[in-house]
Formats: C-alpha cells, sequence, structure tokens
C-alpha cells in the first residue's frame, strides 16, 4: 500500500534578498485509499506544502523528510517524483505556447507509464474521460492552458489526474474559481480516482464548499507553516462555523 | 491590431515586441528602388529599414568595402530532367524581371555580380523531383544572383541550401507563368561567421501559386528580404519561415506583399525560436492593399518564443490598405516565453527537462515542418531543432 509521510518539513523561499521559513515542521502521512484535507487561512502555506512535494525550485527544504513508499523524494528530481506517483494539480495552471493538450497528455501518460499507450486505445480513453468532465473535444487541440478560463484549467488538471493515475494525488485550492456546476463536475472526477482506492488524496482548500462532495477522511488545519489541529470531518464544520480566527495569530493561539 | 501577449510592448528587457503604429511601406524606405547601388546612401543605421540591423557585422556589403573574392563561394545545381540551367551574363533581359533591388546590399548585389544562374522549368512541365541549389561557402565574398522562372502551369519545387561559412549579397527571383505552382524552401544552415544578405522578389503569374519556406538557423548575421507582387489576378502567395536564433545571432526577415492587382491571395506565417545572450530576431511584414486590387484576402503572422532570458524580439507588423474592396485583411504578432513556471509544470507531469523543451519547441513549430513536403528536409530540420536545444541545455 503507496504510504507518503512527511515528517518534520522545514521549507525557505529567498524574497528580497532574505530567507523566510514558511514550513515550520509539518508532520503528516498520507495513504493509499486515504482523504486528507488541508485547510487554513491565505498565506499559511498550504501552497508551500504542495509545491515543496512536488519539488519546485523555489523552494529549499532546510529539514525534514519525505518518503513515498521508503522512498526519499527529497533526492528525486520533479519528474522523477511524477514518475514516482506524485501528482500535484495546481492552484494556478501555467500556459505552455506550442504544445497542443493532446500531445501534452500523450507525452505525459508516455512518461509517467513507462510506455507510450496504443494510440487507438488513448484516444479513446482521452475523449471518454475528456466527456466525463463535460470538456469539449477542441480542447484537445488548443494548446496547454492557453486561453483556458478558470474553470477549464481545473477540469484539465483533474483530467490529467483521471489519465495519469497515481499514487498520491495533491490538489490544491482546485475548488477555487468554480462556479456550482463546475465544483460537482471536478469533484465527481476527483471522486472516480478515490473510488478506485488507489490512490492517496491531499485536498487543499480554503472553503469547506468542495467537503460536501468530496468528503475527507481527515481534516487539518494549516496555520502558519505546520498542521494546528488534526480531526475527522466534524472539523471541517466547526471550521464553516467559527472560521479561522482561532488559528491565526489574531486570535491568540498558535500552534 | 497586433495582439501581443506576455511580454509589455517596447520592451527592452529580453524578449520584447515593439508593435509600430503608423508608418507607410513607400516612405519607410530611405531611396527608391533601384538597379544601381549609387542610387542609395550608405546607411549610417537610423533609417527606418536599417534600424535594427547591426551595421558593423555586415563586413562591407552596405559601404562597398566588401570584395568579391573569386572562390571560396560553390554554387552547385541538380535538377531533373526537362529543366534547363544556364549561367548568364549581366546583359541577359530575364534578368531583374521579379523585381528591383529595394536596398543598399540587395542593389551592391545587382551592380556587383558577374554572372546570373538562371534555372528554367519549360511551360507545362511538371516535375516530381526537386530542383537543389546548394550554396557552401568556404570563407569567400560573393555578389550572386540567381534567377527562376516557370512557363505557364510547369510545377516544381526548388531547394536552396546555404551551408559553410562566406560573406554574401544576392538577388533571387521567381517568376510564375500563368497558373504555374511553386514551392521554394530556402535554408539558411551556414556556419557561425556567415553574414548573409537578400532580397528575393516573386512575381505571381495569373492564377499561379507561390509558396515559400524559409528557414533560417546559422550565420552571425542574416537579413532577408522575401517580397512578392502579381502579374494577374487570381494569383496566390504563402510565405512561410521559421527561425532559430541562437546565442550573438541577428536574424532578420523583411516581408513584403504588394497587391498590387485585383482578387489575390497572400498568407504569411513566420515563427521564431530565441535563446541565449544576444540572440535577436527581427520580422517585419509589410502587407501594402493598393486602391486598385479589389478582392484582395491577405493575412499575416509573426510568433517568437522566447526560451532563455537575453533574447531580444522585434516584431513589427504593418498592414496598409487602400481600398475597401476587400476579401479579408489582418495581421497579428505575439512573442511568449517558455519560462521555468512552463518547464516545472511539465516535469510535474513526468516529462524529462530536455524532452519538455524538446515538446515545446517541436510543436511551436510542427504546423510549419509539416508543411513543408519536402522529407529530407523537414528530418533535417527537426534534428536542427534538437541539436540547436541540446547545445543550450
Ligand atoms: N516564491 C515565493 N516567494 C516569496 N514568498 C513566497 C513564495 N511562495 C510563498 N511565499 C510566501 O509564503 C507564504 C505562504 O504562501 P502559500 O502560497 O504557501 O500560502 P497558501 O496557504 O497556499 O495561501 P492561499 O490560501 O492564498 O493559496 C506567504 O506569505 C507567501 O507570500
Ligand atoms: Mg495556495
Amino acid at each position: 500500500m503507496a504510504t507518503l509521510e512527511i515528517h518534520d518539513l522545514h521549507v525557505t523561499v529567498e524574497a528580497d534578498n532574505a530567507t523566510k521559513e514558511i514550513l515550520k515542521g509539518v508532520d503528516l502521512t498520507v495513504k493509499q485509499g486515504e482523504t486528507h484535507a488541508i485547510m487554513g487561512p491565505n498565506g499559511s502555506g498550504k501552497s508551500t506544502l504542495a509545491y515543496s512535494l512536488a519539488g519546485h525550485p523555489k523552494y529549499t527544504i532546510t529539514g525534514g523528510s519525505v518518503l513515498l513508499d521508503g522512498e526519499d523524494v527529497l533526492e528525486m528530481s520533479v519528474d522523477e517524483r511524477a514518475r514516482a506517483g506524485l501528482f500535484l494539480a495546481m492552484q494556478y495552471p501555467v500556459e505552455i505556447p506550442g504544445v497542443s493538450v493532446s500531445n501534452f497528455l500523450r507525452t505525459s501518460a508516455t512518461a509517467v507509464r513507462g510506455e507510450a499507450p496504443k494510440l487507438r486505445l488513448w484516444v479513446k480513453e482521452v475523449k471518454e474521460a475528456m466527456q466525463r468532465l463535460n470538456m469539449d473535444p477542441a480542447f484537445a487541440e488548443r494548446n496547454v492552458n492557453e486561453g483556458f478560463s478558470g474553470g477549464e484549467k481545473k477540469r484539465h488538471e483533474i483530467l490529467q489526474l483521471e489519465l495519469l493515475k497515481p499514487k498520491i494525488a495533491i490538489l490544491d485550492e482546485t475548488d477555487s474559481g468554480l462556479d456550482v456546476d463546475a465544483l460537482r463536475i471536478v469533484s465527481e472526477g476527483v471522486n472516480r480516482v478515490r473510488e478506485t482506492g488507489e490512490v492517496g488524496t491531499l485536498l487543499i482548500t480554503h472553503y469547506t464548499r468542495i467537503l460536501r462532495y468530496i468528503k475527507p477522511d481527515f481534516v487539518h488545519v494549516f496555520s502558519d507553516g505546520r498542521i494546528a489541529e488534526s480531526g475527522g470531518a466534524e472539523l471541517a464544520d466547526k471550521l464553516e462555523n467559527e472560521g479561522y480566527e482561532a488559528y491565526t495569530a489574531k486570535g491568540g493561539v498558535s500552534a | 491590431m497586433a495582439e501581443v501577449q506576455n511580454i509589455p510592448v517596447g520592451s527592452t528587457t529580453a524578449g520584447s515586441i515593439a508593435v509600430a503604429a503608423e508608418s507607410t511601406v513607400a516612405t519607410r524606405m530611405s531611396a527608391p528602388p533601384s538597379f544601381d547601388v549609387a542610387d542609395f546612401p550608405v546607411p549610417h543605421g537610423r533609417e527606418e529599414e536599417w534600424r535594427f540591423t547591426p551595421l558593423e557585422r555586415l563586413r562591407g556589403l552596405h559601404d562597398g568595402t566588401a570584395v568579391a573574392t573569386g572562390t571560396g563561394v560553390k554554387v552547385d545545381v541538380q535538377a531533373p530532367e526537362g529543366v534547363t540551367v544556364e549561367a548568364v551574363g549581366r546583359d541577359d533581359a530575364r534578368l531583374g524581371r521579379a523585381g528591383t533591388p529595394v536596398d543598399r546590399v540587395a542593389a551592391q548585389a545587382y551592380t556587383s555580380f558577374e554572372a546570373a544562374g538562371v534555372i528554367t522549368i519549360p511551360k507545362e512541365t511538371v516535375l516530381t523531383e526537386p530542383i537543389r541549389v546548394s550554396v557552401h561557402g568556404e570563407g569567400g565574398v560573393r555578389y550572386g544572383h540567381q534567377h527562376i522562372e516557370l512557363g505557364a502551369f510547369a510545377e516544381a519545387v526548388v531547394v536552396i541550401d546555404h551551408t559553410g561559412d562566406a560573406v554574401i549579397a544576392a538577388n533571387v527571383e521567381y517568376v510564375l507563368g500563368d497558373g504555374a505552382k511553386l514551392t521554394v524552401v530556402s535554408v539558411q544552415d551556414w556556419d557561425d561567421q556567415a553574414v548573409h544578405v537578400a532580397q528575393h522578389s516573386a512575381l505571381i503569374g495569373r492564377d499561379a501559386t507561390f509558396k515559400s519556406f524559409v528557414v533560417t538557423f546559422g550565420g552571425d548575421l542574416v537579413r532577408l528580404h522575401p517580397r512578392v507582387t502579381y502579374a494577374g489576378p487570381g494569383g496566390e502567395a504563402e510565405l512561410f519561415g521559421l527561425y532559430f536564433t541562437d546565442a550573438g545571432q541577428h536574424q532578420e526577415h523583411r516581408l513584403l506583399v504588394d497587391h498590387n492587382t485585383p482578387h489575390c491571395k497572400s498568407n504569411v506565417v513566420y515563427k521564431g525560436a530565441l535563446q541565449g545572450e544576444g540572440a535577436h530576431a527581427v520580422w517585419i511584414g509589410d502587407v501594402l492593399i493598393e486602391a486598385k486590387a479589389e478582392g484582395t484576402d491577405t493575412y499575416e503572422m509573426n510568433r517568437n518564443l522566447v526560451l532563455t532570458d537575453g533574447a531580444r524580439v522585434d516584431s513589427v507588423p504593418n498592414l496598409e490598405i487602400e481600398t475597401g474592396e476587400i476579401v479579408g485583411a489582418g495581421h497579428a504578432s505575439a512573442t511568449g516565453r517558455f519560462d521555468d513556471e512552463q518547464l516545472f509544470y511539465l516535469m510535474a507531469r513526468g516529462i524529462p527537462a530536455d524532452e519538455a523543451r524538446r515538446l515545446v519547441v517541436r510543436g511551436f513549430f510542427a504546423e510549419l515542418v509539416q508543411q513543408i513536403g519536402v522529407e529530407d528536409i523537414q528530418d533535417r530540420l527537426l534534428a536542427k531543432i534538437d541539436e540547436e536545444l541540446e547545445a543550450s541545455v
């Protein structure tokens, strides 16, 4: 069973010639089949955690460890992590000029699966996955994320999630910027992947709204670069009613 | 209006795009077209048509100090049966028909060449194999003239391949008879030192089709001037270009489509990738629709992909319309960047870094490469792109 173990993770960024510590000791274990929601106020470091796990070069790991099935993730390059089974659905997916969605998906699937998918089966697989996400087939010929609306970008991320079938999926604010219909469609996509039981999900969100569609097994409150409190789904209800005030500096409680 | 993405207009930082507001094709030139170099003053660099070009790297082509060496550049023509290949003197009546030199270097080439190459595809001759012209530099200085003429309803593909090291100024003429079809692929695959300045003039007959691919990879300085005019209605021009501008290279493509005849079409698509400190690509796309050119249908586009810091693009599409009685007219120019965030995105999907770059650049050029239709050239181009990319990582 695939397991992602994050232990005492410390991360800094360079900003204005100063080094700033953003993650201040994160501990978290995500197992295949589980869904963990990470909730927290703006700027608490949620995206930093996601990017650090994926290996974004801007973030420097200054302490701690990340293991995927016992393998040291922090030693791996970005592409190696993806091939090892980590997937990050990004909060702000970037546009890639010159690369069509279909070319991108196929190149990516070839890299992750270790062999090129058989063309006929692949075309069918992509077509069906796009249909399920209510995506116009014309998207396949457009350049990656170029001119996509916010909602279209998020669907495209989930399309990749469905096609790449990772062991651990990190979804960074996949719900933000979606209207109710899009939220439902995207959530259904995530649930289809979850229902296979083969993925561990780290669902990063600012709002409880998406948790009505995607039921978490665990909820963690993120504050000031670490997990301030962990609980079951009921913790989300508490946040829904009380907000993050108790966890922010102003609220007077620090973890 | 020109469409600009990602990079602010007029930015002088790495990768910039300048979009000209108003300037007419005619007033932009400092002298009217002429076959005689004496009619052009020596440029000082601030003229509209020279302002992007580093004159000091022209090796004297612009001021009369570059002296032809006689040897040091080999020109070889391979043509299938039915094609006439000649070397003719300066007084041959066919020369100069497709167009008159528009700047000092083209006029210098016209004034200075000793013999011209003339390739004739007789009327109704349909070639199944390309004509191949190889221009290989071995360090020489040359003023050249090449004339390619197709009789009515003739069809041909011509590949002109430039390799090695040379300093060259030349005029190339394409004269298409009625209903003729010509595809030309001009490949500038020079060594790093080469300097190449040329005017390509096409005169498109009634209902004739001209398709041109200009592919520029090499050279220290390449400045090309592809130009098209029409000799009768129904003519079509497709002008495609690809360039890959590396550190220190200056590659400049200045196009003019002169819609001087009713009911003609033109479509211009030039795409360039740039990488490295001091890489400079210039693209000028002038389309003129004269008052008499009713029923014109034209579109021009320039796209640039900036792969690293330190590269600069100047892209100036310019459309001048003197009649409203047209089918369509449009232009677009856009410069995009391939940056670390994009690289991260592709790598986060399992794609290794070098493959990610290849994916982006090949994808960017693919639609153009596929249209060339000459397989060995297509393969060479793709291999060349990969080679350029490997050199960069
Ligand atoms: N590349 C960076 N350079 C400088 N500061 C950064 C960088 N990335 C993150 N930070 C800072 O680190 C802190 C945490 O940012 P992060 O994006 O991880 O927060 P978040 O919890 O995802 O917030 P949000 O809910 O707004 O998405 C913020 O103060 C942010 O400004
Ligand atoms: Mg965030």
